[in-house]
């Protein structure tokens, strides 16, 4: 075998390596740091919103069909993680918790907007703005509800909302 | 034989793939060759099929097509594996390669401008004929060698896009500058892509639908290569421009169409690409659970 033959065999068993590692990383991920996880920190990433995204105001708050609009995004974009009513997930957090509905719609915005990256949850900016507007009228309109004892762990690498 | 064994398993894995219950309905882009900034969502697969079918003055023309398997590792890292083929008409159906791409976000937080870093290798005969990017001084004649003859060249190539994109008024504009190295001793060759696009509505409608216009995705792309690292710059190069539309469904399909023209001598005159892409939400947590079951 020459040495470019070789070469090349091992660079594609690296892209190998990456490909399956992509499809198993993540689980593992999870599971290590469900470990660690808790709903202090899972929910403190609302709390790094800065004051001026905080300060915005919901353009659609009076918009009579933004709730209805937002139920379908969110049942399109963020049940998967978050659960179909919002009460939590396998990898989301539950959103209808008083950190969520006491929360600056400006905030909820903000962290849809830029995700948390580093945790798990993607950045939504690619839906328009009117529409991230319409997914916080919708996680707003849930209202809070007890906590429950049996619920899931909250998983840290996926924060609130989206 | 070993092609059409191989083209059976992969049919046979897209089939199953795409009979899996869970399906996310996409906010995919309607692009074929620019790269937007964002990534697949983590534990999102992502399985895509293009086609495109391209003129050839002296020669004929061609049908080329690639299967897509796209899957979010991360929020911050999408990994991608391709298989490439074509058919040239009047001459061979034949397979042209693989590529391995990966794409990462190196900044936490969403900007006015964003960056994404793109890494690939491709392992492709010289017959490979998918025009997924404009490179170097690639030009329509290169595509006059018979498959018998084109497909005896191997080629290895390590291609680096810095992706720059960004977000505003729901248009979205982006720019990608590439650089490519085939790894037998060739110069680098440089590229661009140029892309903006817009959803036909800003706001969601309060009822589900298929047909409402925010479902919709229309824009532009154009690309083209750059010469190499000897001979920079628009000389001896091919550039296209085409409008697209995606059309992402509420079952999780998308569907993109797209026209493309050559701008100048070296380009091909037409080319029309089409795709079908099905996103499926939670891959890996499917996959993972088939695995510690079997443990």
């Amino acid at each position: 075998m020459s040495i470019r033959r070789a070469g090349v065999f091992v660079l594609v068993l690296v892209m190998a390596a990456f490909f399956l590692s992509a499809a198993f990383g993540q689980e593992n991920t999870n599971s290590a740091t469900r470990q660690n996880s808790g709903i202090e920190s899972a929910y403190s990433e609302i709390r790094k919103a800065p004051e001026k995204a905080r300060a915005k105001r919901n353009p659609l708050q009076k918009d009579p069909d933004a709730v209805a609009a937002g139920r379908i995004l969110f049942q399109q974009r963020c049940a998967e993680c978050h659960g179909d009513s919002a009460e939590g997930g396998r990898k989301g957090p539950s959103l209808r918790v008083a950190e969520i509905q006491n929360a600056e719609p400006g905030a909820i915005f903000w962290i849809l907007t830029n995700g948390v990256v580093r945790k798990g949850m993607p950045v939504w900016s690619k839906l328009p703005e009117p529409q991230r507007w319409q997914l916080v009228s919708f996680v707003k309109s849930l209202g809070p509800t007890p906590a429950r004892t049996d619920a899931p762990p909250v998983n840290a690498s996926h924060p609130p909302t989206g | 034989m070993f092609i059409y064994r191989g083209l059976l398993l992969v049919s046979f894995l897209v089939l199953a793939t795409l009979s899996l219950p869970h399906s996310a309905e996409a906010q995919e882009n309607p692009y074929f060759v620019a790269y937007d900034h964002y990534l697949e969502e983590p534990g999102n697969l992502e399985v895509e099929y293009f086609s495109t079918f391209g003129t050839q003055r002296g020669g004929n023309d061609f049908h080329s097509y690639w299967m897509e398997f796209e899957y979010g590792a991360t929020a911050w890292w999408t990994t991608e594996f391709y298989l490439d083929g074509q058919t040239t008409f009047g001459g061979s159906t034949i397979f042209t390669g693989i590529r391995c791409e990966n794409r990462f976000r190196p900044l936490k937080r969403e900007h006015f401008i964003n960056p994404i870093l793109y890494v690939e290798y491709e392992h492709k005969s010289g017959a490979d004929k998918i025009l997924k990017e404009g490179e170097g001084h690639d030009v329509e004649a290169d595509f006059l060698t018979p498959n018998s003859a084109a497909r005896q060249e191997i080629i290895n190539e390590m291609e680096l896009k810095l992706i720059l994109s960004s977000t505003f008024k729901g248009w979205n504009f982006t720019q990608n500058t590439l650089a490519a190295k085939n790894l037998s001793n060739e110069p680098w060759e440089f590229g661009y892509a140029l892309g903006a696009s817009r959803p036909l509505a800003l706001k969601a409608s309060a009822k589900r639908c298929a047909l409402c216009p925010q479902n919709f995705i229309a824009g532009i792309e154009m690309y083209g290569g750059l010469g190499d690292r000897y001979h920079f710059g628009l000389r001896d190069t091919s550039h296209y421009a085409a409008p697209v539309l995606g059309w992402n469904l509420p079952s999780g399909w998308t569907l993109r169409i797209s026209p493309g023209f050559g701008l100048n001598d070296n380009s091909h005159q037409f080319l029309l690409r089409w795709g079908v892409s099905r996103e499926i939400s939670g891959f890996g947590s499917m996959v993972g659970r088939l695995f510690r079951n079997r443990q």
